[in-house]
């Protein structure tokens, strides 16, 4: 009876369907045309082409933040505060009379920022963990390895609190706690595919030629470990937001006056009688743009290893 | 599976080690110095300053750092965690009166992300392509996808100020009698959806993975009754990887406990940790973190002995 083996102990959640599967990786370098069925596949994909009209404006938002917004988004009027929505304020205005709209817009700005630099940051970092532990192997692998088991201890926002508490927040300070929060599953992910690889034929090939290892590690397993780097980041970038605003929430993450739709929602729930929509406005917007990420990440997958569909 | 089970144990311990020592130098990492983490933002400059140097006396930051790691360890072991900065009391009774708050939430929220994400993960994989899957993984995704603080949030919104059904905050009378379960109801439901999402994805994609293989087909040609196969053949196989996803749901559930209880103003670890960090007070932040870290490292161990129970080959790797 054919059972499971474990994947491995501490992956989230999000992240379990994105492990490599050795057919998935097999099939990545046999195949020349993968990555055009690939494309082809998330592009008629329905739900990831709606999850990628969701991301496009989102960003688009926070690149055109200047022209989008209407007010200055630190512009206080204390005498128009908590006000509904009107058509000199189009979301009416928050606990300190600042343009909820032009706020918003440029909260897009701060919070997708920091989630892809994070994100970003962990990726070159897991990458390069990873591929050191899966190719090298021996002391070097068990160190960094253990290393990673040691971080997953902490589980969810935990180490993003505990680093956060312990060098104050401020926008580098974030991205830099994204990035070490972002990096032992990356390295996990990278680490087996790489273990998966390194017994392929191609590789033993380039190795009998005396290739570099150098070489080999960037121009043969890097390449091949390209899918589930990209499944995984997307799905780390929304979870990237998710922890952005967590922390936003908890005062720890980006700090007044500048907007940032976690320290919004924060604020807002002061307001739940008066202004529900400063609450809900910031959280809907985290929303859809977590689910567009998700979307995209679930069609990746499936386009990369279709067992799962 | 004793040998097995010991073996786990004892693996267990470096990795607590570590956590601990990940803490420790961690410390070493603020600002100025460490010192500077146990001092009070809002305090006068002459205060501090006499406060650092009575912090310095009592914690030994002026000694050589292996010399203060050795006490810090030695402490730890002996489960002293020192005095909350702000309120003066012992870190570990504050800790002992929060405990069974989390759990209480923890407990009551893994039950019921677990008996809804497989059951949801499940019924998708039946009705795999209809509309019934289509709609059970949207609901995965929108748990998935949701802030948990804006669900507690929308909900409180809802539930406590639109229509007045559920307290907004707070214990009750007893955790015992029915108010105090109507407190508990929104932080549950609040704690669960994320952790039922994703495993309502991870059942659905363990079992497609598992239908079709061939000891599935050969039950079906054998005339296993469809029930049976699904249950016996199809799920019982693919319970390994879906144990493996309830032990990382336990540390999902301790962290998510930090916000919930924020939210909820439940006086459990979570809150405990939130409160140390709003109030510089870091000998609680650095309890509370550890605590929820041991936890996990505990609920991963149970996990590896229920997965070795479930699948005997790993007991034998």
């Amino acid at each position: 009876m054919k059972v499971h083996t474990s994947a491995p102990a501490a992956m989230p959640p999000a992240l379990a369907g994105a492990e490599p599967s050795a057919s998935l990786l097999a099939r990545q370098s046999k195949n020349r045309g993968h990555l055009q069925r690939v494309i082809h596949e998330v592009v008629t994909n329905r739900l990831a082409l709606i999850g990628t009209i969701i991301l496009v404006t989102a960003f688009a938002v926070a690149l055109l933040a200047p022209i989008l917004a209407t007010h200055d988004p630190r512009e206080q009027s204390l005498l128009k505060r908590l006000a509904p929505p009107s058509p000199e304020y189009r979301l009416g205005t928050d606990e300190l009379g600042r343009d909820e709209f032009s706020r918003l817009v440029w909260g897009a700005r701060n919070s997708l920022f920091i989630g892809f630099a994070g994100t970003a940051g962990g990726l070159v970092l897991g990458t390069i963990v990873g591929l050191a532990a899966g190719f090298f192997g021996g002391w070097l692998d068990t160190l960094l390895m253990r290393f990673i088991d040691i971080m997953y201890a902490f589980p969810g926002i935990l180490l993003a609190i505990l680093i956060v508490a312990i060098v104050g927040p401020s926008i580098t300070n974030l991205i830099i706690v994204l990035a070490i929060w972002g990096t032992p599953t990356l390295s996990r992910i990278v680490r087996s595919s790489v273990l998966i690889l390194k017994s392929e034929e191609f590789v033993q090939a380039a190795v009998a030629l005396g290739a570099s290892r150098t070489r080999i590690m960037t121009r043969h397993l890097l390449p091949n470990c390209v899918g589930p780097i990209i499944v995984y980041s997307t799905i780390g970038l929304a979870d990237a937001l998710l922890t952005t605003a967590g922390l936003g929430f908890l005062g720890l993450g980006v700090q007044a006056p500048s907007p940032e739709w976690g320290t919004m929602l924060s604020v807002g729930r002061n307001y739940l009688r008066e202004a529900p929509h400063l609450m809900v406005l910031p959280g809907l917007l985290i929303l859809l743009t977590v689910i567009s990420l998700n979307l995209i990440g679930d069609a990746l997958r499936d386009a990369l290893d279709p067992r799962t569909r | 599976m004793r040998k097995y089970i010991f073996k786990r144990v004892v693996l267990a311990v470096p990795t607590i080690f570590g956590a601990i020592s990940l803490v420790f130098f961690a410390m070493q990492l603020a600002p100025g110095d460490p010192a500077s983490l146990f001092i009070p933002p809002d305090l006068p400059p002459a205060d501090a300053e006499k406060l650092k140097r009575q912090i310095n006396e009592k914690y030994g930051f002026d000694d050589p750092l292996p010399v203060q790691y050795g006490r810090y360890v030695t402490n730890l072991a002996t489960l002293d965690l020192g005095d909350s900065l702000r309120e003066g009391t012992r870190v570990s009774s504050d800790l002992k009166a929060r405990l069974p708050h989390t759990l209480r939430l923890g407990i009551a929220s893994l039950i019921v992300s677990t008996v809804f994400g497989i059951t949801l993960g499940l019924i998708s994989a039946i009705f795999r392509g209809t509309w019934i899957d289509n709609a059970t993984m949207f609901v995965a995704l929108l748990g998935v996808s949701i802030p948990s603080y804006w669900l507690a949030f929308s909900l409180i919104l809802l539930l406590s100020i639109q229509v007045t059904w559920l307290p907004p905050s707070g214990l009750g009378d007893s955790p015992l009698s029915w108010d105090g379960v109507r407190h508990l109801i929104m932080p549950v439901l609040v704690l669960s959806l994320g952790t039922a999402g994703s495993l309502a994805r991870y059942t659905r994609s363990a079992m497609l993975d598992v239908i079709n293989r061939d000891y599935v087909r050969t039950a079906r040609a054998k005339g296993v009754r469809e029930r049976r196969v699904l249950l016996g053949h199809g799920f019982r196989n693919a319970l390994v990887p879906i144990v493996t996803i309830l032990g990382l749901n336990f540390g999902f559930v301790l962290s998510g406990a930090v916000i919930v209880e924020t939210v909820f103003a439940l006086p459990g670890i979570g809150r405990y940790l939130v409160d140390g960090v709003n109030g510089r007070d870091f000998p609680v932040v650095q309890a509370a973190v550890l605590v929820i870290a041991t936890g996990f490292v505990f609920g991963n161990l149970l996990t590896d002995i229920l997965i070795a129970y479930l699948d005997p080959r790993i007991r034998y790797e």
